[in-house]
């Protein structure tokens, strides 16, 4: 059964990158949740955005993403702001990722279709994406099945599909056993080496280390530091990042 | 059956353009009194007037009431009801052209086989009423403006008293047509006043049975009247008269006399006796 | 209770003897029913999905609205539309007081606030789960919606079936602007309130049983169809 939608015609738009925020300010009743002076994410790489619980991280990461307004400041792709048109360029793997009620293939082709490829090409560029994440086997089964794990790598795999310029995931690996995030961490690995440029939020600081060219460390909304991964680790600037590698508990 | 047959396979929407045109072909809408159709006189009559003249009528069964508030609205093309001074009004205040006589049977009091009023054998209809005031019976009233109802009241009035301030004690208007109210007597044990025709093809009876008849202020002259085409301009004139000419005829008193249930008489023919 | 094993008996007398009255009567009621949830369908589904992503003033007014009509007296409804197409009211010349069409819209108005308001539910909880993944595969609002729609279709059926049994139980509109005559706008909920009136109470409950039977047979057919199309989508 094919779902009666038909996809506008995509035009090929400039890249998007590099990604720069401004003076980005959010706050809720009376707590400031965001304060971000400025940041840019070009050139190539992996960058890993660490922090305690609350820190502001999926919150940046969803405004530079364009989808949430920040109560002041901007987030310009390539110098323009994000429209729809642009989000062909750009992927994005959400906190808890949302798996159309349909098969796992339908999944991938519904995002390649999104951005104007044909229906044929579609289902072959599927089927390839679904191979290298090891997932053609279940390309016929309800995404909703699936486990978790097999979940993360589908919807990894349909951000994936469309080769975009720039990814962003948010905790792709959280709760996840041993071997899943093992696949998870080799394709980011082998996207960034392709060239994608990857912003991932971790809550684990092995990850960081691994997957991570650079950090950037966010506290109460700030972003404290924003150093290579080597630094980071090696010779944290603040104290706030030192007691957070050290695993002390900040508020 | 035909003629839904043809619409066997219709889609909604076509539908909705096919049920407009269902009303194309010759057909007279009859506003009348719900005991003509519970009894089933109309399935006895219609189908040979039908096919002498190709006429469908189609039957609206409501209170007389309602039937007159409906003709008023033109909504219908003929009357048949039972409360003659109603009739009349509706002809003096212009929205009825002609009222005739048809036929008549009578109202009988149905109680309780035991009859705890002792109404039974009584010498009239405001005695046995008186009774069942007296003994403050059960008895369940129409209440909804029909022929019956204008009946039950004028006894009531006829004797004095007005039931209406016992209403919600032991006396219960149902506001309901003449089936749904014997429905609520059977089930109260109660006493009521009805069309003969109604409850001999009633079929709900239980323990009730006729306690008090024969007394002539329960006569019940049913009446057909036609609507004035300078009050209903759309009134389909020419195919009323056809019928009422054809029920008013020697074949139509035939059809009516002929009607029977359980081997009774259900209604009298009696065009002509006392028109007005 | 020996009503209501004659009634049984009834019900399986008129179903073995195929009644042709019965069949008519059956037959209108679904073609009338059935046309009335269409049309409510085609109006209340984008009344509820415009409820359920757009932000306005008085929005939550218009809600509470829709959603208290769900509780509309079908007699009320009924005696409207009777003012309506009677010959001495606004839309008399139509000529459409007791016909199907009559009872067609007087279903309907009181199936739109049904479908209206449960498709604003399903849709606008839809909505707060896929929004941001919608939006980012760059999709327009109407994209978006037409996918809302698809992804929540099996809640919307639901919907529609709750609108069907509104329409097909009820017998205080048609009953008034259908008139209940014979062979034209007699459907099973006013024959059963006739078959009451005449004491045949026997009959009236094996008409009912019927009804039921019908409606379940509806949504039997509905869960069949969904269970086809899951395993044709999957296979």
């Amino acid at each position: 059964m094919h779902e009666p939608v038909r996809f506008g015609q995509q035009t090929a738009t400039k890249p998007i990158l590099p990604v720069t925020a401004e003076r980005l300010f959010v706050r809720r009743k009376g707590r400031v949740l965001l304060d971000v002076e400025a940041l840019t994410i070009g050139g190539r790489g992996t960058t890993v955005l660490v922090g305690p619980n609350g820190a502001g991280k999926s919150l940046l990461l969803n405004v530079m993403a364009g989808l949430r307004a920040p109560d002041s400041g901007r987030v310009l792709w390539n110098a323009e702001p994000p429209n729809r048109q642009r989000y062909g360029r750009f992927g994005m793997v959400l906190q808890r990722p949302v798996l159309l009620r349909r098969s796992v293939r339908a999944n991938v082709e519904y995002a390649l279709r999104a951005v104007g490829t044909s229906a044929g090409q579609a289902r072959a560029e599927a089927d390839r994406a679904l191979e290298g994440a090891g997932l053609l086997a279940l390309a016929n089964a309800s995404a909703r099945v699936l486990s978790g794990g097999e979940m993360q790598r589908l919807a990894l795999t349909r951000a994936l599909a469309t080769g975009p310029d720039l990814l962003f995931l948010d905790e792709p690996t959280s709760s996840l056993d041993p071997a899943s995030m093992q696949t998870i961490e080799a394709m980011v690995k082998s996207a960034s080496e392709d060239g994608m440029r990857i912003v991932l939020i971790a809550h684990d600081l092995a990850q960081a280390r691994r997957l991570g060219d650079e950090i950037i460390f966010m506290h109460r909304g700030k972003i404290v530091e924003h150093a290579p991964t080597d630094r980071f680790f090696g010779a944290p600037a603040s104290p706030e990042a030192k007691d957070f590698i050290a695993g002390k508990i900040l508020i | 059956m035909l003629k839904t047959a043809r619409n066997w396979f219709c889609v909604p929407l076509a539908c909705l353009f096919a049920a407009g045109t269902a009303m194309a072909g010759d057909f007279i809408l009859l506003q009348s009194t719900t005991s003509t159709q519970n009894s089933g006189l109309y399935e006895h009559l219609l189908p040979a007037f039908e096919e002498k003249t190709g006429i469908q009528v189609r039957v609206v069964a409501v209170g007389t009431g309602q039937a007159i508030k409906n003709a008023g609205n033109c909504d219908g093309d003929l009357l048949l009801v039972h409360a003659r001074a109603a009739e009349e009004a509706f002809v003096a205040e212009g929205g009825g052209k002609e009222r005739r006589d048809v036929m008549y049977n009578d109202f009988v009091l149905v109680g309780p086989s035991a009859d705890p009023a002792g109404i039974g054998g009584g010498a009239d209809a405001g005695t046995a009423l008186e009774k069942i005031a007296a003994s403050r019976s059960a008895f369940v009233s129409r209440g909804d403006d029909s022929g019956t109802h204008k009946k039950e009241l004028s006894l009531w009035s006829g004797i004095g008293i007005d039931p209406v301030q016992y209403s919600g004690g032991w006396y219960r208007e149902t506001g309901s047509g003449m089936g749904a109210t014997l429905n609520a007597a059977v089930g109260m044990d109660a006493y009521v006043l009805t069309d003969r025709a109604t409850w001999i093809s009633f079929g709900n009876r239980a323990g009730h049975e006729i306690l008090f008849e024969g007394d002539p202020s329960l006569f019940n002259q049913y009446g057909v009247v036609t609507i004035d085409p300078d009050h209903c301009p759309n009134v389909r004139q020419a195919e009323a008269k056809r019928f009422v000419d054809w029920l008013l005829g020697p074949e139509g008193q035939a059809a009516i006399a002929g009607f029977r249930l359980g081997g009774q008489q259900l209604f009298y023919p009696n065009a002509g006796d006392g028109d007005s | 209770m020996q009503d209501f094993a004659a009634s049984f008996f009834e019900a399986f007398r008129l179903v073995a003897g195929l009644d042709s009255g019965l069949i008519e009567i059956v037959w209108l009621s679904l073609k009338v029913s059935i046309t009335a949830v269409f049309i409510a369908t085609v109006i209340g589904l984008p009344l509820g999905a415009f409820l359920a992503v757009t932000r306005f003033p008085g929005r939550s007014i218009v809600i509470v609205t829709v959603t208290a009509l769900m509780g509309l007296p079908p007699v009320v409804v009924g005696l409207v539309v009777y003012l309506l197409l009677s010959n001495a009211g606004a839309l008399g010349p139509l000529q459409l007081l007791y016909t199907p069409t009559a009872m067609i819209i007087a279903q309907t108005i009181l199936v739109v606030p049904i479908i209206a308001a449960l498709a604003r539910q399903t849709l606008e909880d839809l909505n707060g789960e896929y929004r941001d993944q919608l939006m980012l595969f760059g999709l327009g609002s109407l994209a978006r919606l037409r996918t809302l729609l698809w992804e929540g279709r099996y809640s919307l059926m639901t919907a529609l079936l709750a609108g069907f049994g509104r329409a097909v139980a009820e017998v205080g509109a048609v009953i008034i602007v259908g008139g209940n005559i014979n062979h034209v706008t007699r459907v099973m909920t006013t024959a059963i309130a006739l078959e009451t009136s005449k004491g045949n109470l026997a009959l009236a409950l094996g008409l009912g049983l019927i009804l039921l039977i019908i409606a379940f047979a509806v949504n039997a057919l509905v869960f069949l169809l969904r269970a086809a199309a899951e395993r044709s989508a999957y296979a």
